[in-house]
């Protein structure tokens, strides 16, 4: 087991470490971040001035050398448009990220599984066909357009919700939260709604997928025979067992959920990372470009390692082939 | 029944002081952000107008662009190099200072420090003495009779407060640290700013203590970045936000058929034109080899016939735009009247072509930045369509503006042979042009918005008198005698000069300037509180 973990983390070091690269590489394609830190009057001794303190003249290997060595001091430097350090700068706006993240996911599971359920068990119903429509609106439609038909409905024509923005937030410390306040509530619910309905749509087939399989295994069989109510045999016994991948998927969809708030995020004007990263990607500012582009690989890596740590927890099979192999 | 009776007042008495402590407040959108609020630390229009509300300079602009007494009372010129400027008094910053002329001093030198992006706004040369606490003397090595024409974007810090704060130089020197003067504010101005999150949001709240007399009636003011176009219409017309800009021009018509919003599409300053390379002798992205086309203003004349700018103007930008003969907006100069463009004549531009050599036209390369003015993008696409009708073949090259730059000015060696550019002079008056976007490349400064080397010994001449030239019609003689040789050789294609495209509730009344600076301490919010 622990050659199995070791293993584990140097393969996860391994591809950080090409992510960087990669992204670095990319950098020198973005255009000239010097332009966008000045205004067009400034004459060109100053933007070499500019250039030469930045390092920006240095050839490639020390540049990256010399980011990959801060960066494993967590300091990425000051921001090109904001003067301020990157680090402060992500971690403001990583609790909104987070929080909008959990609660499309809280709400895509909500209404999910219990929809998938549903279409399990009545399986020709017209509910079912309706579940099974919804879902698949919600992948196939683009998070933009959806956020924008939602904001369309919800705020300029009923005027119900807030059409951007997160609302008041309650400063925590650390966390600034939205979700204490009413307006925060409100200014989450169109957003989280946006995300969390094209997670739903591979929830819902998903469970709907397992749960049909499992009903009609031999030991369903029995326990109906048994006279156990439909709810025990259902809730109690089916879905406990279709669970596991849903479980799964959910977990390995988390870190591209993350990925993909960046539309949602645009479209809301939520002021997360991932606007920070958009906003960073039009003006050249290559220190948070890096140091976000990091910080997503290390979350889908450490998301895919504790995951795998989870199933070798989990399902002793696995443990037993990899003592072995 | 007693008790009842003192409820029902109590409710009424709280009812009406809950109504009479509703605060007025103006909230704004813009497409950008408000990056930082040291007003030295970038030369932007946006961030300029906003800190406008918070910070002053010695003279500021009026709602036509007038040059108007700001912390300076009045001035005179004692001798041609020696301007004097009597400062008000018993003007305090909002951290309780007084403002005197040791502030002037200090910001003067801090104009040229290392990291002021504002250095156009004083001469390097230029001495500042301190006569007494409300008396500056400006010493210059030469007249120079538009000194004061930036200032208004010139904004005064206080001395104490910037040593106080680790902010004497607009940029920390070792790049970790954060400036403190970017992330908060200590100006003379109507407004203070309690609340700032660079690219998120800002709350302004009105200087109780501000020297002149309010025109706004806010109690708060709250901005906020919404980038997407179609969310920013979205808040504004949901009645989120009060004013926005810009409105994406396809949306005009929705703002204004919205029964409470409307968009207000006065001038702006920004002219738009065409550029082309005129110093290489080979054209780095053409079909031509052996020599330069666009260095015989035929070629540039056929290209600049050929174009329709009325056609651009109803198209493209949806009647929301000026055609215009000149690099300048004719606000900014009185006799631009007397310029007229070279006419609209497709068959004049082939027969021109045919006489310079191109009888079958050329192709080229056109660099166009596709996200930094209005329809950009769209222009160039027209303008291809253009001037394939007499032949020449353009390979249109749009790209974002953060590489669109860095191709095509000196840090990327002005790598292309016909462009599309958009200028606003800093100064707001016509020698700026005259110098950066059509002076020659020496070296010195001079040109360096001259993408395509276009150079004329006549208008260096010309340009050199203008700057010296006290006499304001002479002055505006020589400016019509280099606007004149400019139009002649065609060294570039005047278009049109967009128009703004303020969103606004009906509710504001608000003053629009023609350099789309948001000054909101002029504007108001009538009937109802919200």
């Amino acid at each position: 087991m622990p050659t199995f973990i070791i293993r584990r983390l140097l393969q996860s070091l391994l591809v950080m470490l090409v992510v960087s690269l990669i992204a670095f590489a990319l950098f020198r394609f973005v255009g000239d971040p010097v332009h966008q830190m000045v205004g067009l009057e400034t004459g060109i001794e100053e933007r070499a001035r500019i250039r030469w303190e930045l390092g920006l003249n240095d050839p490639v290997i020390v540049q990256f050398a010399r980011f990959a060595w801060n960066a494993l001091h967590l300091s990425f430097g000051n921001s090109y448009q904001f003067k301020k350090p990157v680090i402060e700068l992500i971690t403001e706006r990583f609790p909104a990220t987070i929080e909008l993240s959990v609660v499309s996911a809280l709400l895509a599971i909500t209404l999910g599984i219990p929809m998938g359920v549903y279409a399990a068990i009545h399986r020709s119903s017209w509910l079912s066909a309706l579940f099974l429509i919804l879902s698949l609106v919600g992948v196939s439609l683009p998070i933009f357009v959806l956020g924008i038909l939602l904001i369309l409905v919800f705020s300029v024509t009923l005027g119900w919700l807030p059409s951007f923005g997160r609302g008041d937030v309650v400063d925590l410390g650390y966390w600034a939260t939205g979700l204490l306040t009413t307006s925060g509530l409100k200014a989450i619910v169109l957003p989280a709604t946006t995300l969390a309905l094209f997670q739903m749509a591979l929830i819902v087939r998903l469970v709907r997928a397992e749960m049909s399989e499992i009903l009609r295994s031999d030991y369903i069989k029995f326990a109906r025979a048994r006279g156990l109510r439909p709810a025990t045999v259902y809730f109690g016994h089916a879905l406990r067992n279709a669970l596991l991948p849903v479980i799964t998927i959910t977990g390995l969809q988390f870190g591209s959920i993350i990925a993909f708030a960046i539309v949602t995020e645009t479209v809301f004007q939520w002021p997360g990372m991932g606007l920070l990263f958009l906003k960073a990607v039009q003006n050249a500012d290559i220190p948070i470009m890096s140091a976000y582009l990091l910080l997503v690989s290390l979350i889908f890596v450490s998301i895919n390692f504790a995951v795998d740590m989870l199933y070798a927890a989990v399902d002793p099979r696995i443990r037993i082939d990899v003592r072995t192999g | 029944m007693i008790a009842r009776f003192i409820l029902v007042a109590l409710a009424l008495i709280l009812g009406s002081v809950a109504v009479w402590a509703q605060a007025t407040t103006f909230r704004f959108a813009f497409q950008g952000d408000l990056k930082s609020l040291d007003p030295y630390s970038l030369n932007e229009t946006f961030t300029h107008g906003v800190l406008g509300n918070v910070y002053e300079g010695l003279t500021k602009r009026g709602p036509n662009l007038e040059i108007i007494p700001g912390l300076a009372e009045r001035w005179e010129t004692i001798e041609p190099t020696r301007w004097r400027f009597y400062l008000r008094k018993g003007v305090k910053f909002h951290n309780g200072e007084e403002f005197t002329a040791d502030d002037v001093v200090f910001s003067a030198e801090r104009v040229h420090a290392t990291g002021s992006d504002v250095k156009t706004r004083l001469p390097a040369d230029a001495k500042v003495v301190k006569i007494d606490d409300y008396t500056v003397d400006f010493v210059l090595t030469s007249p120079n009779p538009i000194l004061n024409s930036e200032w208004d974007t010139w904004y005064i810090l206080s001395k104490k407060w910037a040593e106080a704060n680790n902010s004497v130089l607009p940029q920390p020197t070792a790049g970790q640290q954060t400036s403190y003067a970017a992330l908060h504010a200590n100006g003379t101005g109507p407004f203070i700013i309690t609340e700032h999150q660079a690219g998120v949001r800002t709350v302004f709240k009105p200087n109780r203590n501000w020297w002149g007399k309010p025109e706004h009636n806010f109690d708060e003011v709250v901005f906020t970045t919404i980038a997407n176009d179609a969310t920013r219409v979205a808040a504004l017309l949901a009645g989120d936000v009060d004013w926005i800009d810009p409105v994406p021009l396809q949306d005009v018509a929705r703002v204004n058929s919205n029964p409470t919003t409307q968009v207000l599409a006065g001038p702006e300053l920004r002219t738009i034109f065409l550029g082309f390379d005129q110093q290489r002798d080979e054209l780095k992205n053409s079909s031509v080899k052996g020599k330069n086309p666009f260095k015989d203003v035929r070629v540039r004349k056929a290209i600049y016939q050929a174009i329709d700018v009325e056609a651009i103007k109803s198209r493209i930008m949806h009647n929301m735009a000026t055609p215009s003969a000149l690099l300048i907006s004719p606000l900014l100069f009185s006799r631009a009247n007397e310029f007229k463009r070279w006419p609209y004549d497709p068959e004049a531009a082939k027969t021109l072509l045919a006489e310079a050599g191109y009888p079958s036209g050329f192709e080229v390369e056109m660099d166009c930045p596709n996200d930094r003015y209005v329809n950009d993008e769209a222009i160039c696409q027209a303008i291809t369509a253009m001037l394939a009708r007499i032949g020449v073949k353009i390979r249109l090259n749009a790209q974002p503006k953060a590489k669109y730059f860095a191709k095509v000015t000196a840090s990327g060696g002005y790598d292309t042979s016909f462009y599309l550019l958009g200028w606003t002079p800093n100064s707001l008056e016509s020698r700026n042009i005259l110098v950066n976007i059509v002076g020659c490349r020496d070296g010195k400064g001079g040109g360096q918005y001259n993408l395509g080397g276009y150079c004329n010994q006549q208008v260096e001449e010309l340009s050199r008198r203008i700057l010296a030239e006290l006499d304001p019609a002479r002055r505006d003689d020589l400016i019509a005698e280099a606007f004149r040789i400019v139009h002649e050789d065609v060294s570039n294609v005047p278009l049109h000069q967009q128009s703004l495209a303020w969103g606004t509730s009906k509710s504001v009344k608000v003053v629009q300037r023609a350099d789309n600076q948001i000054l909101f301490y002029w504007f108001k919010k009538e009937s109802g509180m919200k």
